[in-house]
C-alpha cells in the first residue's frame, strides 16, 4: 500500500555505514520493493526522496550521505524525534530467477542494491556484487554483501586503498567478457553516479544484455503529478516510471549522462 | 465526434491538460499527447526563473489534492526552449500561460510569448504573488482584470484567455469584465484556498502552511462557476476543476464549457486519465444518443429555462 499521506513515524535506531553515511531505522512494515523510493518531511526544513536500503518486513532503513541542508539536518536527529515519510513509491529493480545479476554500486547505491541481493537470495540467482567509492573508507555494504552465500562482492576505489585501482566499470566489463560459470542469462543492475551508470548502459548495449539502471531527477511530488522529473525525449516521469528503467527505456533518455533539471526546470550539464 | 473549435483552433477532443501539471517541459507534454489529451497547457511562467516553496509542496487523499508550488519556473528563456520542442515533437495544440506580479510584468510576458509558437494565450490573474497596484488580488478585482486584459490584447496577435479564481462570490462578474476589455476565452477554475494539518505533527502540512485546493472536492465549486460565468459571457470557457471522469467532463460541457481542463485526474487515474475519460465520454454518448457535442453545450441552462424538455 501506498502512503500518501504523511507517516509520522519516530527513529528507531541510527547506525553508521561509514564514515560519512548513516541509516535511519524505523519499525513500519513498508512493504517495498528494492529500488522503491520514499519521500522523507522534516518538518519545517525539506521534503526529499531516499531510497529503501533495508526492509525485512517488520522494519525499513534509509541510508543516508549528509550533502545540503535537509540531509545534515536528519543527521542531527535523535533517535525517538518523529519524520514524516510518505511512499514507497517508484518502479523497483526487477526480481528474476535463475539469472545472474551483475550490480554496479557507487555511492549510496550499493543501499538498493544491497536490498536487491538479499531478496535474490529465495530465487535461484546469483549475483556478482560490484562496489565502488572514491576511497576504502567510502564503500558501502561491503560486508552485509560477503554474509551472502549466492553472493560474490568485487570492490573498486579510485585511490586504490581497496580492491581494483580504478572504476568498478572495470570489473564489469571483466565479469561481462568472462561470462559466468552458471551460464545463466546475465543481467546488469546499476545505481549510483550519473556518469557511472551510463558507462553500465553502454556495457549492456555493447555485450547485449538486460539492464535495469536507478536514474536521479529533482523530483517534488513523487507521485507523478508536477512533471518536475520528466526526462527527454519521451516525457516519462521518473518518479513513476522510474526511478529504475530497463535497458531500452534507457536508450530512449537522451538526456541521461549529459543533463538534469534542476529545481526551476532549468537545464544543468553534467 | 470529439472535435472541438475554440477561438480558430482546431482540437481532437475537448480535454486540455490543466497548468502546472506535468507542464514543465516540453517532452512531459508530448506524452501527455500520447496519453489522450486534445491540448496541453504548459506551467505558468514568470519572466525570471523561480525556485518555488520548499517542499511538501503537494499532498493527495482521495477527495482532494493541495498544492502550494509557489509557482516555480524556469523563466520565459528557458520555457521558450520546451515550447519549441514540445512543437518539433508533436502538432496538438499548445497553450501557453504566464504570470507575473504587476501589469507591465504581464505586458512584457505577453510581448514576448507573441514570438513564440504557442495557439492560444492564458493569462494566470489568479495568482497570489500581486504588487501592489491594485487593492485586491488580481484575479478579484474588476478593475485589474480588465485593465491587464486589455493592455495584453494591445501587445499580442494570439488569441487570449483569462484564467480566473474561484475565490470570488461574483466570478460571472469577473469574466464579463475580462469579455468586454477583449478576451477570446476565460479559464477556470484555478485552485481553492485551502490548507491541511497533520495531527500528529501537529502543524500545517504544506511548508507554504496553506495552499489550493484541486481534484473531486473542487468539482462542485468549478461546475457552478462555469454554470454562472456561461450565463453571464458569450465567449467560450475552458471550465476547468476537478473533473476526473467522462460524466464529470460531459457536466462541464453542459455547464457551458467549450473545453475540459483536467489536472489532479492525473493523480487520481494516471497519466492515461485522458484516453479513460475521453473513453468513458464516447460511452456514455452512445447510450444517451448524443452525435456531437455542440448539441448538449449549455444544455442545463435550456433545460432548466423551459421546462417543456421531455428526457427519453
Ligand atoms: C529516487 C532518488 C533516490 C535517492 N536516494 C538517496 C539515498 O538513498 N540516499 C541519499 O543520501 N540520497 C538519496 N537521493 C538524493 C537525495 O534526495 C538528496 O541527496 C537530497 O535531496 C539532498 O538534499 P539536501 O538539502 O541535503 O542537499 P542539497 O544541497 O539541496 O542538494 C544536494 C544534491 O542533491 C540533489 N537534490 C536535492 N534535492 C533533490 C530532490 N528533491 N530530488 C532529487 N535530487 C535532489 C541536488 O540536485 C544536489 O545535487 C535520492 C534521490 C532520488 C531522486
Ligand atoms: C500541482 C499543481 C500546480 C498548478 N500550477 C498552476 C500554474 O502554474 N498555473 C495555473 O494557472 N494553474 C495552476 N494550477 C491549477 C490548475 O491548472 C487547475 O486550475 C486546478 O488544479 C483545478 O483543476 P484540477 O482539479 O483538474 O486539477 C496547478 C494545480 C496543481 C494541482
Amino acid at each position: 500500500m501506498r502512503h500518501d499521506s504523511p507517516l509520522m513515524l519516530p527513529i528507531a535506531k541510527v547506525t553508521q555505514e561509514n564514515s560519512s553515511v548513516k541509516t535511519f531505522w524505523f519499525d513500519f512494515a513498508l512493504q517495498s520493493h528494492p529500488g522503491q523510493f520514499v519521500m522523507l518531511w522534516i518538518p519545517g526544513v525539506d521534503q526529499k526522496p531516499f531510497s529503501i536500503a533495508y526492509d525485512d518486513g517488520r522494519r525499513f532503513g534509509l541510508s543516508i550521505f549528509a550533502v545540503g541542508p535537509h540531509s545534515k539536518k536528519l543527521f542531527d536527529h535523535a533517535v525517538g524525534e518523529r519524520v514524516g515519510v510518505t511512499g514507497p513509491y517508484g518502479n523497483p529493480f526487477s526480481v528474476q530467477k535463475n539469472r545472474h545479476y551483475i550490480t554496479v554500486a557507487g555511492g549510496y547505491g550499493a543501499g538498493p542494491l544491497g536490498f536487491l541481493a538479499e531478496r535474490l537470495e529465495e530465487t535461484c540467482s546469483t549475483v556478482d556484487f560490484c562496489i565502488g567509492a572514491r576511497t576504502s573508507d567510502l564503500l558501502l555494504f561491503e560486508k552485509l554483501a560477503k554474509k551472502l552465500s549466492h553472493v560474490t562482492v568485487h570492490v573498486a576505489t579510485d585511490d586504490g586503498s581497496r580492491g581494483h585501482h580504478g572504476y568498478v566499470t572495470d570489473i564489469v566489463r571483466e565479469l561481462l567478457e568472462k561470462k559466468n560459470k552458471q551460464k545463466k542469462d546475465t543481467i546488469l543492475s546499476a545505481c549510483g553516479p550519473e556518469l557511472m551508470e551510463k558507462a553500465v548502459l553502454n556495457l549492456a548495449n555493447e555485450f547485449n544484455v538486460d539492464c535495469d539502471i536507478s536514474i536521479e531527477r529533482y523530483m517534488k511530488c513523487g507521485v507523478g503529478i508536477c512533471g518536475q522529473c520528466c526526462v527527454d525525449d519521451s516525457g516519462i516521469r521518473l518518479c513513476t516510471e522510474g526511478p529504475v528503467v530497463n535497458r531500452k527505456t534507457a536508450n530512449t533518455i537522451v538526456e541521461f549522462g549529459k543533463y538534469h533539471r534542476d529545481k526551476t526546470g532549468k537545464k544543468i550539464d553534467y | 465526434m470529439l472535435d472541438v473549435t475554440l477561438c480558430g483552433v482546431q482540437f481532437q477532443n475537448p480535454l486540455v491538460l490543466a497548468s502546472g501539471i506535468l507542464g514543465l517541459t516540453g517532452a512531459g507534454m508530448y506524452r501527455v499527447i500520447e496519453s489522450g489529451a486534445g491540448a496541453v497547457t504548459m506551467k505558468s511562467v514568470s519572466e525570471q526563473e523561480r525556485p518555488g516553496h520548499p517542499n511538501p509542496t503537494m499532498v493527495g487523499n482521495q477527495t482532494y489534492f493541495l498544492n502550494a508550488v509557489g509557482l516555480s519556473n524556469p523563466g520565459i528563456e528557458e520555457a521558450k526552449k520546451e515550447i519549441e520542442h514540445f512543437k518539433q515533437l508533436s502538432h496538438a495544440p499548445l497553450i501557453g500561460s504566464i504570470f507575473a506580479g504587476t501589469r507591465d510584468g504581464f505586458v512584457r510576458l505577453a510581448e514576448h510569448i507573441d514570438e513564440m509558437p504557442i495557439d492560444l494565450l492564458e493569462v494566470n490573474l489568479s495568482c497570489p504573488n500581486v504588487g501592489q497596484e491594485f487593492a485586491e488580488p488580481f484575479a478579484y478585482s474588476k478593475e485589474a482584470v480588465k485593465q491587464i486584459t486589455k493592455d495584453i490584447k494591445e501587445k499580442t496577435k494570439k488569441p487570449i484567455s483569462i484564467k480566473l479564481s474561484p475565490n470570488v462570490w461574483n466570478i460571472a462578474e469577473l469574466a464579463k469584465a475580462a469579455e468586454a476589455a477583449g478576451a477570446d476565452a476565460i479559464t477556470a477554475v484555478n485552485t481553492v484556498s485551502g490548507m491541511a494539518i497533520d495531527v500528529r505533527a501537529r502543524r500545517p502540512i504544506l511548508h507554504n502552511t496553506h495552499g489550493g485546493v484541486s481534484g473531486p472536492a473542487l468539482f462542485p465549486i468549478a461546475l457552478k462557476c462555469v454554470y454562472d460565468m456561461y450565463e453571464a459571457v458569450k465567449i467560450p470557457i475552458i471550465g476547468t476543476g476537478g473533473v476526473t471522469t467522462g460524466e464529470d467532463a460531459l457536466a462541464m460541457i453542459m455547464a457551458g464549457a467549450t473545453l475540459v481542463g483536467v489536472g489532479s485526474a492525473v493523480y487520481y487515474r494516471g497519466e492515461d486519465c485522458f484516453q479513460k475519460i475521453t473513453n468513458e465520454i464516447k460511452d456514455t454518448m452512445n447510450s444517451e444518443g448524443i452525435k456531437n457535442l455542440d448539441e448538449i453545450r449549455g444544455i442545463a441552462h435550456e433545460t432548466m429555462n423551459n421546462k417543456q424538455i421531455t428526457i427519453r
